[in-house]
């Protein structure tokens, strides 16, 4: 088995039924928070799924990709706690 | 190292990854509530997503990438606690359900969810925490 075997038929459903459950988890809330702590999970998954992408396919470039993705969802979850620490209603 | 030592490495550390961040996945769904959520992503899956990342260096073993890989790893662990503290602090003042067996929240009546205002008390005597002597 090679590498790309793994990483394509492994590792790669493993993080999609992950993403699964996390989409499951913004889809039943139950409040706010709850689903921004399941977007920033997506984002997280979606940084190893870049990752593992990278390693199967030999292409390096797709680290940068993974780069950027975390520093936007960084400052996408800051921006959205403060707008739910700022708005008392929703 | 050798190709293959190099390759045993990366599964190694993807299989490792994977599966702490499917863990993180499961304990989102599963934990009562946002806090117990929060801690199953912040940790897990933070963990997870730098082995991954260190697959990838280790995997085109380049000194620029790794750099760069390092450097990512380094970000995820600096904001990700940063985040999670902020939607802690948004959660709470929002008056998210605590679980029903939390034992311990110390802001309990100190904090004004009208006006966000924390409020100082004296140290307060916890009577049912000290050993009772039978006298009263």
């Amino acid at each position: 088995m090679t590498l790309t075997d793994l990483a394509l038929y492994i590792i790669l459903p493993i993080l999609s039924v992950a993403l699964i459950l996390a989409v499951s988890r913004l889809i039943r809330g139950p409040k706010m928070p709850d689903r921004v702590v399941a977007l920033d999970l997506m984002v997280t998954l979606g940084m190893g799924l870049i990752a593992v992408y990278a390693i199967a396919t030999d292409q390096a470039v797709f680290l940068d990709v993974a780069t950027v993705l975390a520093l936007i969802s960084f400052l996408g979850t800051t921006a959205f706690a403060y707008y739910l620490q700022r708005r008392p209603e929703a | 190292m050798s190709i293959e030592t190099a390759d045993l490495v990366t599964a190694v550390l993807l299989v490792i990854g994977a599966f702490f961040m499917f863990v993180g996945a499961v304990g989102v769904v599963r934990m009562p509530d946002l806090f117990m959520r929060m801690s199953a992503t912040t940790k897990s899956v933070t963990l997870g997503v730098s082995f991954m990342l260190a697959a990838v260096a280790v995997h085109f073993n380049e000194l620029g990438l790794g750099s760069r890989a390092i450097a990512t790893i380094v970000f995820v662990f600096i904001t990700a606690p940063i985040a999670a503290h902020m939607i802690g602090r948004a959660g709470y003042a929002r008056q998210v359900e605590l679980w029903h067996g939390t034992i311990a929240d110390e802001l309990r009546g100190r904090y004004d969810p009208e006006t966000g205002e924390l409020i100082s008390k004296p140290p307060v005597h916890h009577p049912e925490r000290l050993p009772s002597d039978g006298t009263d």
